[in-house]
């Protein structure tokens, strides 16, 4: 029973939701509206962000352009995904990293970033791992975000010796490879099926 | 620079929904078959892009007034939303980025996909954000978002919440969650919600009522901590 005074009470604190010990907040889904929060802009929610945060950088003329979809079970097209992509620079610099923010297209489902060819990076052990990009992917349906890297075919030499791309098993690691296609990259995303891309626990 | 370029601990998921929760039927088709492949941490996924030094809109952090004409503002109960942003091992972070977006009062969302009969309200466009303070503060002010139905195969509403995204200082520690509201029943008859196994986890994302930060004959406050995966004690050395 609360004996404390109506004074008290009336002007009380919150206890913290938190439990201890202390762990991670529970991740939720960003459901399909997800623009409003990070992309207002770009669903006709106007006048609030003068420019929706869609980059750390100026990419317009980046010379690199990668485009995909993603596709949920039976085959079907995901229109409602939010990507973020997270790279290197062209030097190995994750000071000077390259942030993006992207959706899949309402109608058609495609997505389309231009950037920069990541530079070779290396673990705290000294390997040198073949350049990639981290692309995070949150929607309705994911009550987590899921996490998978772009590798690039140009790179199999270094891929080959690449000590993270031994973990994945031989026969799914072609889902992380863009495939060059006009002159840009094509990297298509499926959560699920016989082409399942791969997805990391970091 | 912000990035303290060292690893995180590992996601602990038993306080972390299921990736396949059949109750809510979105994720039948979209959640993992495979096992998630179990990477060493690298410098990419240590660091984090930095929106500390970002100028946000002097009312980005307003949704009652971030639409509305000057003199105007949005329908609904006025609330601030406030709380500390830390890691496990409960040091606060500091610069976060937090985006929210919500529906409005009636449980509408201003997003051409939502064709729910509640209108929506001229004054409330829906999304604001804000940065964490040096103590890993942050605030908001908002109009409490109502409960709407969603097709789920069932007769299946939301409860009442707010979507919160947050940076950390580490890519790794990315994360989007709801935010729900002490006292409502539906929480515990949410699908999205309980496909948290975890009582305590579930318990972690309701907000408590806060007499006071509340604001005499304005508005009343609700409390919302929330914690990023936490650093290793190994500091990760960039070669």
């Amino acid at each position: 029973m609360d004996m404390d005074s109506l004074d008290i009470r009336r002007t009380r604190p919150a206890k913290s939701n938190l439990i201890t010990p202390l762990r991670e907040t529970a991740s939720q889904t960003a459901g399909p509206y997800v623009h409003i929060g990070c992309l207002p802009n770009s669903v006709g929610v106007k006048g609030i962000y003068s420019n929706d945060l869609m980059s750390n950088r100026l990419l317009a003329d980046a010379p690199i352009t990668i485009s995909g979809k993603v596709f949920e079970g039976e085959g079907i097209v995901c229109r409602d995904m939010m990507l973020e992509f997270w790279q290197a620079d062209e030097r190995g610099s994750y000071d000077n990293g390259i942030w993006q923010r992207t959706s899949t297209n309402l109608e058609t489902g495609l997505f389309s970033i231009k950037t920069q060819m990541p530079g070779k990076i290396s673990t705290a052990e000294g390997c040198v791992l073949a350049p990639f990009i981290s692309v995070w992917i949150t929607a309705r349906g994911l009550n987590l975000g899921i996490l998978t890297r772009i590798y690039f075919p140009e790179h199999e030499n270094v891929i080959t010796q690449d000590p993270h791309m031994a973990l994945v098993p031989e026969s799914r690691r072609s889902t992380l490879l863009a495939q060059p296609l006009d002159g840009g990259y094509r990297f298509d995303i499926h959560l699920q099926g016989a082409a399942e891309t791969v997805f990391f626990d970091v | 620079m912000e990035n303290s370029n060292q690893s995180i601990s590992k996601r602990n998921y038993a306080t972390q929904p299921k990736a396949n929760y059949p109750d809510y039927r979105s994720t039948v088709l979209r959640h993992q078959k495979h096992e998630l492949v179990v990477l060493p941490q690298s410098i990419a996924d240590m660091t984090s892009p930095v929106f500390g030094h970002m100028s946000l809109g002097d009312k980005d952090h307003d949704l009652i007034i971030n639409y509305a004409p000057t003199g105007k503002s949005a329908i609904g109960e006025r609330i601030s939303v406030f709380g500390k942003v830390l890691d496990e091992s409960g040091r606060p972070v500091s610069n976060a980025l937090i985006e929210v977006w919500q529906a409005n009062a009636g449980g509408r969302y201003r997003h051409k996909n939502d064709s729910y009969l509640a209108p929506l309200d001229p004054n409330f466009g829906g999304c604001g954000r804000c940065l964490t303070d040096s103590d890993g503060n942050y605030s908001f002010r908002t109009i409490k978002p109502g409960p709407y139905p969603w097709p789920n195969g069932g007769n299946d509403w939301r409860p009442a919440h707010i979507h919160f995204s947050i940076f950390g200082q580490a890519f790794a520690q990315r994360l989007i969650t709801q935010m729900y509201f002490e006292g409502d029943p539906h929480v515990e008859i949410c699908p999205i919600v309980q496909s948290i196994g975890d009582a305590r986890a579930i318990e972690q994302l309701v907000a408590r009522l806060d007499m006071a930060q509340s604001v005499p004959m304005d508005l009343r406050a609700y409390r919302f901590d929330i914690v990023l995966r936490g650093p290793n004690a190994t500091m990760f050395e960039n070669n």
